[in-house]
């Protein structure tokens, strides 16, 4: 990789590039994204590589592990390109007949193809399948189209183009202005005006400044941040850049959390990629400006998340929230100005300053510009990720894009937001999905992680879910938050064991309204958003717990009674392995009895029975 | 280190005298000062727990609380690390104040029954009883970290510290464990609030923290002053012979 | 005490306070824990007290004062997880290996903890063993996977 010191040096090497690729090359993309990786990425494409070898293709088709496609139902997918041709659930067995079906012959191999769950119609090409067809790429454009490892790929894509731009035809102020101007907001969750941040940076005096990339992405349920580390490391390094320079930053760091060693790896190499090719370090582009990049790891907080947290944790101590202000715009890491924005923000700059800010701020809606990248998990039948403009309804995505609810059960709810966000029922399906849209109905936009539940799902436990999960990762330095998500524990518990009380669901709001108004950071003030929408929305079932001792989701096991039903159980004993306390007795062969005394309801049993002959009510 | 906000500013220096309104009242204070010192020399009176004037103040009791701005675009924020900016509005005891008070006490009293001084806060805020779960009635502390900051700050050894998160946080000594850092000195104990910092005084020996140390008693007087550790601590850190700690100050 | 070990780890790093973690995280990686002696030297070293370096290393999850298993399993209990039945899972493999979540079988073999979440949503129930993924772990695969291991 050489070592770029002009425009047309860039544009020469990027020119050349091009020239030596083939766009009509065939080139097989393995997905090896978080869906696919833990369903055998890397043994499909090993599979390739020797079927590659044995029929000596290896010359003339491209083989490449890339980021994630998107549709993660369909683990592990293989894109073919030029046409394509789009095969999932595709296995190491599978391999052989790809390559010489589609490979060498120019086939389609059938039964990998997708086809819609309803019309059971086929759809062979990436185009024509609707989880792609609703969509617009931004953020996640290249992700089945380059080697991650590759900065030569990034650079054939437009790499770097948006940061040669900035550093060398634009002068800080415009930088910010574009920003500003494209309506960019911050992508980790809170909302704030992207050009804003900067420019209250960009206005303090006191330095060094540096500009920090959050990475903790700790909402369970999403796994943007990841895909795109992972997958396209180079897009939130360019954007970093650009950043840096447009508020005067000396140093940068990515924050990323510890369970994502993977993108740490990727971020790592794509530093020393950038090292190289001079576009970090000394006098970058030949501009002057002088800007590196560290990656600092987490350690497993989710409150790490938070920014001050977050920058306690990078000056070596606990993550404990400060109050704010100062805010980390005027005194942030080592008390110095610091800019702190999500990898999606980052990602999205680049493209901004290539493509201009009135595009960017032609797509989505009045106040929130753009696209987002939502996790599109839980009771869909097609899970995976999925980038649209804002103002995309929740219809659209979880059946247009969704394909509906799995086993044709019914909407219940979808949570947007993580732990900090509400239950949005089905009532609010035709919402515009957009900053303040969200928060209008009691949720928030969070990260993008979009969790959608069926009927087989309990709001309560739900609710006692996100609370406990917030309980264990409060830092525990304020009164409200800890001692009020404690309490709130308490009376979910209660409420789930049938010792539930009306005036504790009274209390609970009542406890919510003091967390929200005097916790000290946002993990206590939004941990009342799950409590109070599925208060809100689905009161009836908290009553059903409270009044009748029943979870009609049958969800709250301590309200279920587990029984075998003597005509369909076989005396298989699967059951009986499984049963931690030995509840379940009976000769082999014969229906088995479960004792109600000693059964804890663990629901071992019915996970077991491949008979369905336990029942639950 | 730690970078952190100090007692009496905000930021890093007092600026100007600039105009504020608290509870309706126009005053003028210096730019940057936290809000509670503001009120506080202004005769408006805002309850505390974990604050001290000689400590950096971090935000932990929320008992300081007030609202900011004006309706409908108002904010609870606590008032001893807020800066004095010129134009604010300020209520230290509106009904969202009052109410956070009063429920951040309620909570309190279920962690701490037997907290004296939680109990008086809390009946003085028309708190006498919570609705809230106790998991162990004999305990005392509320976690608003004096002790250890000052440690950390005042006596600087910084002997004790917070042990883990929400579920099970505790101020704790290294690995639970006497702490090697400690001199004995006892500020931790007498800063408390509720006099739950273990600390016993017996036959010239302290033991505060699990560890025993011995007292030194005056050359001249023979009262005791402190634990010798504690006075060999000053004598290195001033460079003046111990035996100059070894007289006490009346003695002087 | 593996002072040579521990020299290694400190020689990467520049000795400043805010190397704090790092260097934490790369004797957790390297001892599978923090032993008392380790962090005794590592507060001399990064003029850092004693206590801070017990408070961090008892807020982070990813830092254990005891030993940790040969090999580490972590259930996912992330919001999807949950709902898929990532929680029977946990309890499964709890009940077959002889050992509550959080703690490590009496043989030093195996450590199960549940996470928050792995960032593998879509093929929930995720299991991580040591630094291998399993998607779509129901009960009846457990014995299986951790067959594997055995």
């Amino acid at each position: 990789m050489p070592r770029f010191e002009s425009t047309d040096h860039l544009r020469e090497y990027r020119r050349q590039l091009v020239a030596k690729r083939d766009p009509n090359q065939t080139q097989v993309m393995v997905c090896a994204g978080p869906g696919c990786l833990p369903m055998g990425s890397e043994e499909v494409a090993a599979a390739f590589r020797e079927e590659f070898e044995k029929n000596g293709l290896g010359a003339k088709v491209l083989l490449k592990e890339c980021g994630c496609h998107g549709l993660c139902a369909g683990a592990v997918r293989v894109l073919i390109r030029p046409q394509e041709i789009t095969y999932q659930h595709v296995t190491p067995e599978d391999v052989p007949e790809i390559v010489e079906k589609t490979l060498k012959e120019g086939q389609v191999v059938d039964r990998l193809v997708y086809e819609d769950l309803h019309s059971h119609e086929k759809a062979v090409h990436k185009g024509e399948i609707p989880f792609f067809k609703g969509q617009m790429p931004i953020v996640l454009r290249k992700l089945d189209v380059i080697d991650p490892t590759s900065m030569d790929d990034y650079l054939a894509m437009g790499g770097y183009r948006g940061l040669r731009q900035a550093l060398l035809e634009m002068k800080p102020d415009e930088i910010i202005d574009a920003v500003d101007k494209s309506g960019l907001r911050g992508r980790g969750g809170g909302g704030f005006p992207t050009g804003r941040k900067w420019r209250i940076c960009q206005d303090e005096l006191e330095e060094p400044k540096f500009i920090i990339c959050n990475a903790d992405e700790g909402d369970p349920g999403a796994f943007m941040d990841r895909a795109v580390m992972e997958g396209d490391p180079h897009a939130v390094l360019e954007g970093m850049i650009i950043g840096a320079f447009a508020i005067g930053a000396s140093k940068g760091y990515i924050y990323v959390r510890h369970e994502y060693p993977l993108a740490v790896r990727r971020l790592q190499l794509a530093i020393d990629q950038a090292r190289e090719a001079g576009f970090l370090g000394k006098n970058i582009l030949r501009s002057g400006f002088n800007f590196d990049i560290q990656i600092s790891r987490g350690a497993g907080a989710f409150v790490c998340g938070e920014e001050t947290a977050l920058i306690h944790s990078m000056e070596g101590n606990i993550g404990e929230p400060s109050p704010r202000p100062p805010y980390p715009a005027q005194a942030g890491l080592f008390g110095k100005p610091t800019v702190i924005n999500n990898v999606e923000t980052w990602a999205n700059v680049p493209e901004i300053i290539n493509m201009g800010a009135d595009w960017y701020a032609g797509i989505g809606t009045e106040n929130s510009k753009g696209t987002k990248v939502f996790s599109l998990v839980g009771a869909v039948n097609q899970t995976g990720l999925v980038e649209v403009p804002m103002g995309t309804t929740l219809r659209q995505i979880v059946y247009d894009l969704g394909g509906g609810i799995r086993q044709d059960r019914e909407f219940k709810a979808v949570q947007t937001g993580g732990p900090s966000g509400g239950c949005i029922p089905a009532q609010f399906l035709d919402l515009p999905v957009d900053y303040d849209s969200l928060q209008s109905v009691g949720s928030i936009m969070g990260s993008g992680g979009m969790i959608v539940m069926d009927t087989t799902s309990c709001m309560v436990d739900v609710a006692r879910y996100f609370i406990n999960f917030l309980y264990e990762e409060s830092c525990g330095k304020c009164t409200p938050c800890r001692e009020g998500l404690k309490n709130l524990l308490f009376i979910l518990d209660e409420i789930i064991h049938g010792r539930g009380t009306e005036e504790q669901l009274a209390l609970m709001e009542e406890l919510c309204d003091t967390m929200a108004a005097a916790s000290i950071c946002g993990l206590g003030k939004s941990a009342v958003n799950p409590i109070r929408s599925t208060i809100k929305y689905f009161r009836e079932e908290y009553l059903a717990h409270i009044r009748d001792k029943k979870c009609h989701a049958l969800v709250c096991r301590p309200l279920l009674k587990y029984t075998i039903d003597p005509e369909t159980c076989t005396g298989c004993l699967a059951c009986v392995r499984e049963c931690p306390v030995g509840a379940i007795s009976g000769k082999k062969k014969l229906p088995q009895e479960l004792d109600q005394e000693l059964c804890v309801k663990c629901g071992l049993c019915y996970e077991a029975c491949q008979f369905d002959a336990v029942h639950i009510e | 280190m730690v970078w952190k906000i100090s007692d009496e500013t905000a930021f890093d220096t007092l600026g100007d005298e600039v105009r504020l309104t608290i509870n309706g009242v126009t005053i003028r204070a210096p730019q940057n000062q936290s809000l509670l010192v503001t009120a506080r020399q202004n005769g408006f009176e805002i309850p505390t727990l974990c604050y001290h004037r000689d400590l950096p103040s971090e935000g932990q009791c929320r008992m300081c609380v007030v609202e900011i701005g004006e309706y409908p675009r108002t904010q609870i924020v606590n008032s001893c690390t807020f800066p004095t900016q010129a134009g604010l509005v300020v209520q230290t005891h509106s009904e969202k104040v009052v109410q956070s008070r009063r429920i951040v006490l309620e909570l309190l009293l279920a962690r701490t029954p037997k907290a004296k001084a939680i109990q008086d806060l809390a009946a003085a805020h028309g708190v006498y009883e919570s609705r809230f779960k106790t998991d162990d009635p004999e305990e005392l502390c509320i976690l608003c970290g004096l002790c250890v900051r000052t440690c950390r700050e005042v006596v600087g050894v910084s002997a004790i510290s917070m042990k883990g998160r929400t579920p099970d946080k505790q101020v704790a000594t290294p690995f639970m464990e006497q702490s090697s850092a400690c001199i004995g000195c006892g500020s931790c104990a007498f800063i408390c609030p509720t006099n739950v910092i273990p600390y016993t005084e017996k036959d010239g020996v302290r033991t505060i923290w699990g560890r025993d140390f011995e007292l030194q008693p005056c050359n001249v007087c023979g009262n005791y002053i402190a634990p010798k550790y504690q006075l060999e601590h000053w004598a290195k850190l001033t460079g003046d012979p111990v035996e100059t700690f070894f007289v006490c100050r009346d003695c002087r | 005490m593996d002072l040579p070990r521990l020299e290694t780890i400190l020689s990467r790093y520049e000795g400043e306070t805010w190397d704090l973690i790092p260097v934490l995280q790369d004797i957790q990686d390297s001892y599978s824990y923090l032993p008392k002696d380790e962090l005794q030297v590592v507060a001399e070293r990064l003029n850092v007290p004693l206590t801070q370096i017990y408070s961090v290393a008892t807020f982070f999850k990813m830092f254990s004062l005891i030993p940790k298993g040969k090999h580490q399993i972590k259930v996912c209990c992330g919001t999807t997880c949950h709902l898929r039945g990532g929680g029977r899972v946990a309890e499964s493999m709890s009940h077959r290996l002889g050992v509550e979540v959080g703690y490590t079988t009496k043989d030093m073999q195996f450590s199960l903890e549940t996470v928050g979440c792995l960032g593998s949503c879509a093929q929930a129930p995720v299991v991580m063993i040591d630094d291998r993924y399993f998607g779509r772990t129901t009960v009846d695969k457990v014995p299986k996977i951790l067959k594997l291991y055995k």
